[in-house]
């Protein structure tokens, strides 16, 4: 439509209908000039680029599965000129991998740790699904008691507490014991923990706090200690299986996780005595992170296992793995701290004096309110030091455990499958374990986060 | 009156133990004795412990003999030196790997860095598969690889790749030439500093000049020219006294030369392309930080683009890549103790190793391992703390 006016003035009202782009401004043509050919240099990397994948890809495609051996029972299978992955190497050996030397007829053991392990983390890491509560307390507190009782079979040896190990009451310790229960044990047990109760509540009275509730706190403790060793001293009937003989996949994960749930607690304390305004814990706590944050974890390693076990009492000899436990606890809690640490220093201050002016203590306080947000906060981070933790759980090889990087090593001596693409074959599946398993961290880690991350999103 | 007594009253129905200050002290005086009566058990078994199992105490063990050989030396060293002189040995071939790697890292992780801000797709493709699959992969896996499965699988010495005929890659490492300094090399080494000396003043003349008059000079090239010009006239008027041998293969192993043993090459590039992949990570945060405004802002005060990207750019990115880059040299520095997975002499695989399987001293030589890690550490962080103070944000 146009006006026309009386003295035949003409005004177009309406734009003209634009043309198209030319052909080599659009498609695939011009995406292809813009982003890849726009220059001297691009044009030379691309070409670059191009020739690297060419020359990289195809091979490593062709060695993974179109020359790669599949069938076959010792090293004959894999000899020859042409020949890609030797799949049955890993076959062979893929049950050593993941368990080690640990007895075959009691891997159902294992399989119940690994399958109750994957049940309760699943719902943890979905963000939306309900009772996070109930489930962190399982993952956290009840799983690693299970786990143990399981894996080494429980019914540990125990002779006497704290009164019979200071020789109050020598008479009582002995070797007869109730369906794996030391009688002499539990009575020193119930006498330690009453004694204590009576210590803080007596000392509580004498300073004018209130004594019984002091008593009750140190009896919760006690009550919940005595249930965790109750499991660990029960007698359920399970075979006794040394760590000596655990290997492979197992004790990467047991690492993992171990590393995982002990510094958790130990990091947020840590993280809260460095925010701390009382100078001894706060310096103290400074000390602790940085000694650990500023040495590899090798020498933690060697440091767990030559010299721990001199600081102990004689005779007190913790076999290897829970020493190397007790060096990457220490080590992973170092560095939970400081991520957790983050957390807190994000929270606003109105969040402390909202608490406060609620009347709620200090305890109350970081456990109702601070907490939940600033773990909240962190989660990527806490997600990325589980990816280091995870990594790092390689380095126990060097003190004689074998995880699974060390099973895989010592499966390269064995001269059944002694062939050129042996070495070839396990650095790949290994590769692609770990890979799996660290690049599906982060990638949770990034999901979290963008989820999380509803602030600048307006 | 009334109120008053009634206040009294109420007051000394609560225990002084509800007083915060009270508590703290109280807390932390608790916290002190626990943790002093932890050390002095620890002290007393270890003291037991040693008696019983017969082991020295003390340092005096530097001085004993060491006997044994260690493969790569950076300072004389034989089987009859003392241990002293391993631990030496130990921190140099540590501080090696450390600055190699960082030199190599550093440079990878850059142009990765900003490859994964290209706008070509294919770099940017090739760019993220590198960051992705090296650093989701157990660092002690990749220096086992490069080791077990890239280096031994090279051909002996006898059919050792040859690189213009004077560098040989061979399973006994790299071989290169030595270089041999005959007299005179002091005279270079002296021009060389001068060179130096005489750069730092044309630096500080030239940024005065350019303060004062407007009028920019070509430092970078005039520096450049002292630095190489300087030591090649030395060396020129001196008669080249610096030559090198080449390697000759001879029987089954190689005459001349330096070797480079194959463990380092191993640690070396396994440690620098997986830190490389977390420093192309901080490099990329880092240029992103800038905002497109600092970019738009420049060009409309009439900079050019590569004085936009030196004067603008750079310097803002780097705030934010020095703090996690320190960290990163850091973390290859203390990786560098996995060394002893493939038997490189490190520090912890000649001190915390062999000497401590030899003497049994576990608390002495752990305790000095730690501290040497502890002292980079803590030195690498004043450093950094100062620079940090001198480029933080100052706010209002």
């Amino acid at each position: 439509m146009s006006l026309t006016f009386d003295d035949g003035t003409f005004i177009r009202s309406e734009l003209v209908t634009p043309l198209p782009p030319p052909k080599r401004n659009i498609g695939a043509v011009a995406w292809m000039r813009e982003n890849l050919f726009s220059g001297v240099l691009n044009t030379l990397l691309t070409l670059f680029g191009i020739a690297l994948l060419v020359l990289v890809v195809p091979p490593v495609v062709r060695f993974l599965f179109i020359d790669a051996v599949w069938e076959g029972q010792n090293r004959e299978a894999c000899l020859g000129p042409e020949v890609g992955a030797c799949w049955p190497f890993i076959k062979a050996k893929f049950s050593q991998l993941i368990y080690g030397f640990y007895p075959a007829d009691q891997r159902w053991r294992v399989d119940i740790v690994f399958a109750l392990g994957a049940v309760l983390l699943v719902p943890l890491m979905v963000l939306d699904w309900p009772m996070k509560r109930l489930n962190s307390f399982l993952f956290f507190a009840v799983y690693p008691v299970v786990a143990f009782v399981l894996l080494t079979g429980g019914n540990i040896d125990l002779s006497n507490f704290m009164l019979g190990h200071a020789g109050v009451i020598p008479f009582m310790s002995g070797t007869d014991t109730v369906m794996g229960l030391n009688p002499g044990f539990w009575l020193d047990y119930v006498l330690t923990a009453l004694v204590f109760c009576a210590i803080a509540g007596g000392i509580l009275a004498l300073l004018g706090g209130n004594a019984m509730s002091a008593a009750r706190g140190v009896g919760m403790f006690f009550v919940g200690l005595g249930i965790i060793i109750l499991m660990w001293d029960f007698d359920f009937g399970l075979q006794k299986v040394e760590t000596r003989s655990w290997g492979g996949l197992l004790v990467t994960l047991v690492i993992a996780v171990t590393g995982i749930v002990t510094s958790m607690p130990l990091g947020i304390l840590l993280a809260l005595g460095r925010r701390s305004h009382m100078p001894i814990v706060r310096l103290l706590s400074v000390i602790f992170i940085e000694f650990w944050r500023g040495v590899p974890l090798i020498t933690v390693l060697f440091f767990a296992t030559y010299m721990l076990p001199l600081f102990l009492p004689s005779g007190v000899n913790p076999d290897g793995l829970l020493r190397a436990l007790v060096g990457v606890a220490l080590f992973s809690a170092a560095y939970m701290a400081e991520v957790i640490r983050g957390g807190l220093q994000a929270i606003p201050k109105g969040q402390y004096e909202g608490a406060m002016s609620m009347g709620l203590g200090w305890w109350q306080m970081m456990r109702l309110i601070i907490l939940p947000q600033a773990l909240t906060l962190v989660i990527p981070g806490i997600v990325n030091s589980f990816i280091s933790l995870f990594k790092d759980t390689t380095l126990v090889l060097i003190v004689s455990i074998f995880d699974f990087l060390g099973q895989l090593r010592a499966a390269f001596t064995d001269p059944n499958w002694a062939t050129p693409v042996t070495l070839y074959t396990g650095f790949a599946f290994a590769g692609i374990i770990y890979f799996l398993f660290c690049f599906g961290m982060s990638r949770y880690s990034l999901f979290v986060e963008r989820r999380l991350n509803t602030s600048h999103r307006h | 009156m009334a109120d008053l007594a009634q206040a009294t009253a109420t007051r000394s129905r609560t225990s002084f133990i509800n007083d915060p200050k009270i508590r703290s002290i109280l807390f932390q005086l608790a916290a002190l004795i626990i943790i002093v009566l932890l050390g002095w058990d620890f002290l007393q078994n270890a003291q037991e412990n040693l008696k019983a199992q017969n082991i020295a105490t003390g340092f005096g063990f530097m001085e004993n003999t060491a006997g044994f050989g260690i493969s790569q030396t950076l300072i004389p060293y034989s089987e009859s030196s003392t241990y002293g002189r391993a631990f030496l040995v130990g921190v140099l071939n540590t501080l090696l790997v450390a600055v190699v790697g960082i030199f190599i890292a550093t440079i990878i992780g850059l142009l990765v860095g900003i490859g994964r801000l290209s706008k070509n797709f294919v770099v940017r493709l090739l760019s993220s598969v590198y960051v992705e699959l090296l650093r989701n992969l157990p660092p002690l896996f990749q220096i086992l690889f490069w080791y077990l499965a890239v280096l031994s699988a090279l051909p002996g010495p006898r059919q050792s790749i040859s690189l213009f005929g004077e560098v040989f890659l061979s399973n006994r490492g790299f071989i290169v030439p030595r270089p041999v300094f005959a007299e005179g090399t002091g005279y270079v080494v002296w021009a060389f500093g001068l060179a130096i000396v005489i750069a730092v003043f044309v630096a500080s003349w030239s940024k005065n000049r350019l303060e004062e008059t407007g009028r920019p000079l070509p430092t970078f090239r005039i520096n450049l020219g002292l630095i190489v010009g300087l030591p090649l006239i030395a060396m020129a008027l001196t008669g080249f006294p610096v030559s090198f041998e080449a390697p000759e293969l001879k029987g089954f192993n190689f005459a001349g030369g330096v070797r480079v043993i194959p463990e380092f090459i191993a640690l070396t590039v396994a440690l620098a392309t997986y830190t490389a992949a977390f420093i192309a990570e901080n490099v990329r945060a880092g240029i992103m930080a800038v905002s497109h405004g600092q970019t738009e802002a420049a060009h409309s005060l009439g900079l050019r683009s590569s004085q936009t990207l030196r004067l603008v750019v750079i310097p803002q990115a780097m705030r934010v890549i020095i703090p996690p880059l320190t960290s990163q040299y850091l973390n290859l520095t203390k990786n560098s103790s996995l060394a002893v997975a493939i038997g490189y002499p490190d520090l912890v695989a000649v001190f915390a190793g062999t000497t401590l399987n030899q003497t049994g001293q576990a608390i002495e030589i752990i305790a000095i391992t730690m501290g040497v890690y502890l002292v980079i550490s803590i030195i690498t962080s004043i450093i950094m703390n100062t620079y940090n103070r001198r480029v933080a944000l100052i706010e209002r």
